[in-house]
């Protein structure tokens, strides 16, 4: 293999053409999408979301409810470089050597979609540090709702909103919201004192996402994210074979 | 003699869509706004000029070379002298970094699109090669000729600081992007000194530089340790 390949080869370098076929009713063709990773490397998970919605408060509540059963590492895309990283080493979740930062140019949205380079070698950095590390989270820095992560990154996405930004945000879509693998709304604590309504910032957030998984949540009132846990627990394991 | 498909690998290789890890490095224009050296797009251009000549001059001097050599199926060997060649003449440690995360970059992104036996005896012989290095054989197995490679890369050493500077400063986009298209007699010359030097042994490649970039790297890399900045470079 070589040095620097980043396991995401799925075999596409075989020297023949995927038909495609435009027709609508022709028979449906083998799912073209990756499948699980290998085994072998990291499970990649993407927090996003706008500043200041909790991302780095949830990426701590997931290192303390995962730390103890997983082997975890995290990548953290501030704007100014170290703030997130500091406050996980500072909150103590996590050891220091198990987090990377990343400069972002000033453009967070570019680094974990256009151009996802900076990321992709502080992942390899902690795989290759901790060999066996098995979920390595990657933070983005605080950004709008069309931030999402590549899949060249990432094989699971969370994006993160709160009810302090207003309970029209959902509604506003944006593939944050409406693509992302789970959908967090955090600080609902705080629902009455900013006159969110919850009942509509859940329907939205249903009505926009289809069958995707929404969790509405309140770190003060369970700080250690168990419901996010739980759904990070089964992409895990949907990953491992059964048996393996 | 470029062939046929190398238009598009010179364009492809210098677009700022190309997502090799580039937009990360301000190629110092972060410490020089930090400095105070560049205000405005006056400052930019004599800054961009300076750089063109300096860094520019250099990196596609070894494009070129890498290009030429890349044609002619150089070995292991020839790559491993080449990358000592280029470390001697980069005495910033800041900018050799520089240069190689930027390298690793596109040698991942470049392997998808343009695979060649050079590149993986590159590879092989440098896991993080440097950036111009990496460029002119990619540049190659597309069949640009040593002139292109040196184009791509001497544009690139000007075009990210320049986009770096319009997001530190909220510069005028469209006045800095005029100031990039004024250098485009500068960007010829120093392309065609490039290729006529493509041929010549690593050890006697020319040898420009410029110690206030070096300088300006190095105090990059101590105030992100203090402070952090935004960029990687």
């Amino acid at each position: 293999m070589p040095p620097d390949s980043h396991g995401r080869d799925h075999g596409h370098g075989h020297g023949h053409r995927h038909p495609v076929s435009l027709d609508p009713a022709a028979p449906a063709e083998p799912d073209p999408h990756r499948g699980p990773p290998l085994p072998g490397r990291a499970f990649r998970l993407g927090i996003g979301g706008p500043v200041g919605s909790g991302k780095t408060a949830l990426t701590a509540a997931l290192c303390r409810a995962l730390g103890r059963e997983l082997r975890l590492a995290v990548v953290t895309n501030d704007i100014y470089t170290t703030e997130d990283a500091d406050f996980l080493r500072r909150t103590g979740v996590l050891a220091t050597d198990r987090i990377e930062a990343v400069q972002t140019g000033a453009c967070p949205h570019t680094a974990i979609r256009d151009d996802i380079t900076a990321n992709l070698d502080a992942v390899e950095r902690l795989e290759e540090r901790h060999p066996g590390v098995e979920l390595v989270i990657v933070e983005s820095g605080g950004d709008n709702l069309t931030a999402v992560f590549s899949r060249g990154l990432v094989d699971s996405q969370i994006f993160v909103v709160d009810v302090a930004g207003g309970d029209k945000v959902p509604r506003k879509g944006g593939p944050g919201v409406t693509t992302a693998d789970l959908l967090v709304i955090n600080k609902v604590d705080l629902a009455e004192r900013v006159g969110a309504d919850m009942r509509v910032m859940v329907g939205d957030a249903h009505r926009m996402r289809g069958d995707l998984p929404v969790v509405a949540q309140s770190l003060v009132h369970t700080p250690d994210a168990p419901e996010v846990a739980a759904w990070v627990r089964g992409r895990l394991s949907a990953r491992t074979p059964a048996g393996a | 003699m470029a062939g046929l498909g190398a238009g598009t690998a010179v364009l492809a290789l210098a677009d700022a869509r190309f997502p090799g890890g580039g937009h990360v490095h301000s190629g110092g224009v972060e410490e020089a706004v930090a400095a105070g050296l560049i205000t405005g797009v006056a400052d930019l251009r004599e800054f961009l000029f300076g750089r063109l000549h300096a860094a520019g001059r250099l990196q596609a001097v070894f494009a070129a070379a890498a290009a030429h050599a890349a044609a002619g199926d150089a070995g292991r060997e020839y790559w491993t002298r080449l990358d000592a060649e280029l470390d001697a003449r980069t005495p910033s440690c800041a900018q050799r970094a520089a240069s190689r995360a930027q390298g690793r970059g596109t040698l991942r992104a470049g392997r998808a699109a343009w695979s060649s036996g050079a590149l993986a005896r590159l590879a092989v012989a440098t896991p993080r090669p440097h950036h111009p290095v990496v460029l002119g054989v990619l540049a190659a197995a597309a069949g640009a000729d040593p002139r292109g490679a040196a184009l791509v890369a001497g544009y690139l050493a000007v075009s990210g600081p320049s986009s770096a500077a319009v997001r530190l400063l909220g510069l005028d986009p469209l006045a800095v992007n005029a100031v990039v298209a004024g250098l485009a007699a500068e960007l010829d010359g120093v392309a065609g000194d490039a290729a006529a030097a493509a041929a010549l042994d690593p050890a006697d490649l020319p040898a420009p530089s410029a110690p206030a970039l070096d300088l300006l790297a190095e105090a990059h890399d101590r105030h992100h340790r203090e402070k952090g900045r935004l960029f990687a470079s």
